[in-house]
């Protein structure tokens, strides 16, 4: 019997598939930017879009934005792959369960989550920030959007085959995602404050790191039990 | 030895005697408890020299917002335990804890509104113990709902198993950021229960009533668990067998 | 050469009690056809094997390994065909393939190319889109899938479905190619396939197997 590849290897194929995928239906990806756009829109139309009060507004717009649009994007992400044998496919493999999932959250991060976080320093903008704050928001942005990414792998393995899944993803996902609110919002408040935001950044780095080491595990056992 | 009880325990009729023996042993002290903390807090308990005689309601209030909390930890290790060593009987103390907690949380917000506006004009603050609670919440109706998604039993325990165990390693971090949050936005907490420190003559209704209200947290639990564990087990003999030594009529 | 065997298993599902106490071997280079009624537990037996379906009781060992011990070591030499093909449409049979074989062992495109020409898709499809495939041509792809798994103990669940009498034929040459080669199936199917020349038991109901 020949040796199985690495889990590293295994993983990185599974990356490069939904990759291609992803290219493949390029529509679909422009959803959650879409939605991102949409939600923020909403915001000045529906108060008075004084300079000043829109500045003050901005992290809040930001990042409800941000984590409606991550609810959204997340919840195809193991859909297809349960539908039609995939899943089945990597758990029989012999290859680690939670690594290829990860895989699968990694690529998912990448055509949603990365998108999300380059365009909201424009966002930012938009909304009356200054351009020295622009590089903060990014930050943030990117380190919260893997938080929301980790939780919503989560979520996405829980409610996976479900009828109502969106709705109920939501009300999992959104209590969950409270903690990367408010230090995000937290961070991005500061930046455009022209203020350090060392602290809140840090504090959403080590919410994505205590995500990284447990979401994957949590979203694999829920996988797994719904392939049961 | 003790993996032979771990697994008796596990089987559904000896849980339902046992849990049945051990119920009164709650129901007792709890219903006693409670008298006497009622007592304490509306009779013997002065009115507070600011609140007056809303502060009572503060009796009822901090027991069942501990007791939302106890519920939704005695949920997920019931839950983790079901799902780790798969014993049935545990996914049905959870999913028997989840509604009681939902209840215990909802109750704990209408006190907490009872109390606020009388006390201090506003039907809601934004205040981390009353965020606490709604999140703690939407836990609980999130669990419920995904329970009430999943048609197959095996599936939405352990999936809910698995949401309950996320829920719980989680409840810190949210209930520390929420704190941080808050001391960014209010140095000076308007609600503190009863000031710096309470005099003893408030304080032991308190406790007395945390205590009875724990233990009518017991019964309510174990109460809920054998109704579930019943359930669960209509088809099995054990059940009818109970059911006719009973003396209910009938050929189930 | 390993044998499978099955002691004693006990599975349910939900509040139903699917398998009861069931036990078999199966020795290497012989393939099981389960021709049982609809509910009766073909799915839930193969998918127990497979690793899917928890056994609440029994014991299972293949090679000396058991399933309930180590699940990742247990997955090295088993073969899984479900109802589902697990084929992307808006991949090619060559990146699909590609793909799910590399998840298992190092494979060169002209050994994927010759698998699939093998299972009687035509080169000129192999660039195609695998969406713009029959059912039959997808179930081509999947079954060369499985040849190239490199595993000995094959569990499919109604392979042959939706195939015609041609493809019902190549489905049989498959697996009693594999059987030839010392490996095992256990297939769950409505209509027997033909494996001539090959060990093989048909089991019509469960009671067959005590």
């Amino acid at each position: 019997m020949t040796p199985l590849p690495s889990t590293f290897s295994a993983a990185a194929r599974v990356l490069r598939r939904d990759l291609t995928l992803a290219v493949r239906r390029a529509g679909d990806w422009l959803q959650p930017v879409a939605f991102f756009v949409i939600v923020l829109l909403l915001f000045p139309l529906a108060l008075d879009p004084e300079p000043a009060r829109l500045r003050l507004l901005a992290p809040a717009a930001l990042w409800i934005a941000v984590l409606l649009s991550s609810v959204l994007a997340t919840d195809f992400l193991f859909r297809e792959d349960g539908r039609d044998g995939t899943l089945e496919l990597f758990a029989v493999s012999g290859q680690s369960f939670a690594g290829l999932l990860f895989a699968k959250t990694a690529a998912h991060w990448l055509l949603t989550g990365l998108p999300l976080a380059l365009v909201s320093p424009l966002a930012a903008l938009s909304f009356g920030a200054p351009a020295a704050a622009l590089p903060g928001v990014l930050a943030a942005v990117l380190l919260g959007s893997l938080s929301l990414s980790l939780l919503g792998a989560v979520g996405a393995g829980l409610t996976l085959g479900l009828r109502r899944a969106g709705a109920l993803l939501s009300l999992l996902v959104l209590p969950l995602a409270i903690p990367t609110l408010i230090f995000g919002a937290r961070a991005t408040a500061l930046a455009i404050g022209g203020e350090d935001a060392s602290a809140a950044l840090y504090l959403l780095g080590a919410l994505a790191v205590f995500g990284l080491t447990l979401a994957p595990l949590a979203a694999a056992a829920a996988v797994r039990i719904s392939l049961e | 030895m003790s993996w032979a009880w771990f697994h008796r325990f596990g089987s559904a009729p000896y849980f339902y005697r046992v849990a049945g023996r051990l119920t009164p042993w709650f129901a007792w002290p709890a219903g006693i408890l409670i008298a006497i903390g009622l007592y304490g807090a509306l009779v013997v308990a002065p009115p507070d020299y600011q609140q007056s005689e809303t502060v009572r309601i503060m009796y009822v209030h901090v027991p069942t917002a501990w007791l939302s909390l106890m519920t939704y930890s005695w949920m997920a290790v019931a839950a983790a335990v079901g799902l780790i060593w798969r014993i049935k009987v545990a996914h049905a103390v959870a999913a028997a804890c989840a509604p009681a907690g939902a209840t215990f949380t909802a109750v704990a917000l209408a006190s907490g509104m009872i109390w606020g506006q009388p006390t201090w004009g506003t039907w809601w603050a934004w205040e981390p113990r009353v965020i606490f609670e709604l999140v703690l919440l939407l836990f609980f109706l999130g669990y419920l709902g995904l329970r009430g998604a999943i048609d197959d039993p095996t599936r939405a325990d352990r999936t809910s198993a698995v949401l309950a165990i996320v829920g719980i390693v989680n409840v810190p971090i949210i209930h520390y950021s929420v704190e941080w949050w808050n001391t960014l936005h209010q140095p000076a907490s308007i609600l503190k229960s009863g000031g710096p420190s309470m005099p003893w003559v408030m304080l032991w209704p308190l406790l007395v009533m945390w205590l009875g209200f724990t233990c009518y947290f017991f019964v309510i639990m174990l109460t809920r668990a054998r109704a579930e564990v019943l359930r669960r087990e209509r088809g099995g003999s054990w059940v009818r067998n109970l059911l006719s030594q009973d003396g209910v009529a009938g050929s189930a | 050469m390993p044998d499978l065997s099955i002691q004693h298993l006990h599975v349910w599902r939900g509040e139903r009690h699917v398998l009861r106490d069931l036990s078999l071997v199966l020795p290497a280079g012989q393939a099981l056809q389960l021709l049982w009624a609809n509910g009766v537990g073909k799915t839930s037996l193969l998918r127990t094997l497979a690793g899917f379906l928890h056994a609440e009781a029994g014991e299972v060992r293949w090679d000396g390994r058991g399933l309930r011990d180590d699940g990742s070591t247990w997955h090295r030499d088993i073969a899984w065909l479900g109802h589902e093909l697990a084929l992307k449409g808006d991949l090619t049979p060559l990146e699909n393939l590609a793909f799910a074989v590399g998840l298992r062992r190092r494979v060169t495109t002209p050994t994927l190319a010759a698998a699939l020409t093998g299972a009687g898709l035509h080169p000129a499809f192999h660039g195609e889109a695998t969406r713009h495939l029959s059912a039959g041509q997808q179930r081509r792809v999947a079954l060369a899938r499985l040849a190239l798994w490199d595993a000995r103990l094959w569990l499919l669940d109604e392979p042959a479905s939706n195939l015609d009498a041609a493809g019902q034929r190549f489905v049989a040459e498959v697996v009693a190619a594999h059987l030839r080669g010392g490996g095992s199936a256990i297939i769950a199917t409505h209509q027997p396939l033909a494996l001539e020349g090959v060990p093989h038991r048909l089991s019509t109901s469960v009671a067959d197997l005590a």
